[in-house]
């Protein structure tokens, strides 16, 4: 286990979720969240490839990694602010 | 709040352009603009209360293989991508008041969605550039 995987506080699986459901679903668990959780999304859905890079560029919060992994993607994210 | 406004005349009520509707208001509303939505026709049909979950069919250019494959695809409902970019940002959603008069319906029989009925010229106070109509 890496370091960023025993640091995840949540982790949501939005595989089989189209665009823009796991974007959505990492929305709302952001705004749950405290400022320094580390959110993990896997989705499986094209769209995230572009749109949850987008959206954390421009709500200020990290992008830890992005790992491709068999049909789908891991995003980890930082809680910034 | 940034950027422009995206401001949507929804007319079709069929469950795809609604759909298409849906997730281009969850779009903005996640990357920070503010959404006007004004609901024509058979778009405002759709909304009823009684009629949201119900099937609304596809526009005629899907045709049959069209509507196979969107049936095939599934996803979540149309409303619930509404609610959702409702939840995330700031996304008015009002009432052709025409359209309501024309089908007979008053605020009671719309679905929460709905925040209010409006004259198109109250729509266009909102409104600071393109309108886009689906």
């Amino acid at each position: 286990m890496d370091m960023t995987t025993a640091n995840v506080t949540r982790s949501i699986d939005a595989r089989g979720m189209p665009c823009p459901g796991p974007l959505m679903s990492l929305i709302g668990a952001i705004r749950e969240g405290q400022v320094g959780d580390v959110i993990e999304v896997l989705s499986s859905d094209a769209g995230s490839r572009t749109d949850i890079p987008a959206w954390i560029q421009k709500a200020g919060h990290d992008l830890v990694e992005v790992v491709e992994d068999d049909g789908f993607a891991r995003f980890v994210v930082r809680k910034a602010r | 709040m940034d950027g422009q406004t995206l401001s949507l005349v929804l007319f079709s009520g069929t469950d795809d352009k609604l759909n298409a509707a849906a997730v281009l208001t969850a779009g903005a509303a996640a990357m920070g603009r503010r959404v006007n939505v004004f609901l024509q026709y058979w778009a405002l049909d759709a909304f009823r209360s009684d009629r949201i979950g119900k099937d609304h069919g596809v526009a005629p250019e899907a045709g049959s293989e069209g509507a196979a494959l969107l049936a095939r695809h599934g996803g979540q409902h149309w409303s619930e991508t509404f609610r959702q970019a409702k939840s995330i940002g700031e996304v008015a959603i009002h009432a052709c008041s025409l359209s309501m008069e024309m089908l007979g319906l008053s605020m009671e029989d719309l679905d929460p969605l709905v925040d209010d009925q409006e004259g198109v010229a109250s729509f266009f106070m909102d409104v600071d550039g393109p309108v886009t109509f689906i």
